[in-house]
């Protein structure tokens, strides 16, 4: 119970910020689409599952700010890569031990691993990944675990 | 004196989008295979799309614009991974062939 | 600046279509889409801010969600044959 009427008030948030309308026409619309929402979700099962709870701590703006470094300098040597005219590719496929303990950790990492370009996780095998590199300096940049060391750091809640 | 900065560093932010915006397209003609071709798209994902809505948002200043531009920018980092990691294992589990790949990394599998 | 921004976009979308139209696998095709699909959106943007628009905005985020779950529709057909299958299923198929 407590879930949809959390739900109902977040959306009902959300409907207010994105509208920019307030007319009685426009918000009685709005409300009867929120409803419809909360309704959709009840009938969809939605809140007999697991939800799971998430916090955002100050370590995590400092693990974006690291990703957000990452993905600049994976950015350029890309755009060297794909612009020098003898297109020096040496593709990889690594495999990568993971130590992340929990699923959402493993999550975090596989797609930061995607995110940074020049690496790409294809496939998860219990806890290992495996990812297809551009060349071998990209790829070192998994293979180093400095990542996996970060993104472990952040499960510890 | 305010709106030049704001104006010149929204220029320079989506000037520089823009070039990555281009790299990555010209990467996903030029690169040999499927694979590569993936990290070229996600040059155009990451940085290319990410620069030029930070240049809209500061072109539009503190409003419902800007709220807008920074659920998309989200909303673009939050997927993008997800659907390049899903066609990335989609073409794996097909057993599309990979390219100029060392021996040693690849299972027996994929060696056939 | 706007403009400009346009204009490369524009080249970008072009280039993007080739690989779309010439790609060799069907891998290459979802791919190119779905990056057109990203471009789409920021051009949408960008039109809103050039006719002075922002009403743009609300259909570029929506063209973004539709783009996500499009390009997984696409692949999950590909791959099952099926778009109406749930995850047990999936699992039991993936097992045999």
């Amino acid at each position: 119970m407590f879930n949809i009427i959390g739900l109902g008030i977040s959306l009902t948030c959300f409907w207010l910020s994105m509208s920019g309308h307030y007319t009685t026409f426009v918000l009685s619309l709005g409300a009867a689409s929120v409803l419809f929402v909360v309704y959709l979700t009840r009938r969809m099962d939605f809140f007999d599952q697991d939800t799971f709870q998430f916090s955002i701590k100050c370590k995590h703006f400092g693990y974006w700010i690291w990703l957000g470094k990452e993905i600049f300098n994976a950015n350029i040597a890309v755009a060297k890569v794909i612009l020098s005219p003898k297109l020096k590719i040496s593709p990889r496929m690594i495999e990568f031990k993971s130590s992340q303990k929990t699923e959402l950790g493993l999550v975090i990492f596989a797609n930061s691993i995607t995110l940074t370009p020049g690496t790409v996780s294809v496939d998860i095998e219990d806890d290992k990944v495996i990812v297809h590199a551009l060349n071998a300096e990209l790829a070192e940049g998994v293979l180093n675990g400095e990542m996996d060391k970060k993104v472990t750091a952040l499960e510890g809640l | 004196m305010i709106d030049i900065i704001i104006n010149s560093a929204s220029a320079i932010l989506m000037g520089a989008g823009s070039v990555f915006i281009l790299i990555g397209a010209l990467g996903l003609v030029r690169l040999p295979d499927f694979y590569t071709r993936m990290h070229a798209a996600g040059v155009t994902d990451t940085l290319g799309a990410e620069l030029l809505l930070l240049g809209m948002m500061l072109q539009a200043g503190l409003s419902l614009v800007t709220l807008k531009l920074v659920l998309i920018a989200l909303f673009i980092f939050f997927t993008s991974p997800t659907s390049t990691h899903a066609v990335a294992n989609a073409a794996r589990v097909m057993g599309l062939r990979l390219v100029s790949i060392p021996e040693d990394d690849l299972t027996s599998k994929e060696k056939n | 600046m706007l403009i400009a921004a346009t204009v490369a976009l524009l080249i970008a979308m072009a280039l993007t279509l080739f690989r779309a139209v010439a790609g060799p696998s069907l891998f290459d095709r979802v791919l190119s889409a779905n990056s057109f699909g990203t471009k789409i959106v920021l051009l949408i943007g960008l039109l809103g801010f050039l006719t002075e628009r922002p009403e743009f905005l609300d259909i570029a985020l929506l063209y973004a969600l539709v783009n996500f779950v499009g390009t997984i529709a696409i692949l999950k057909f590909f791959r099952y044959r099926n778009l109406g299958l749930s995850s047990d299923e999936i699992a039991n198929r993936e097992d045999n």
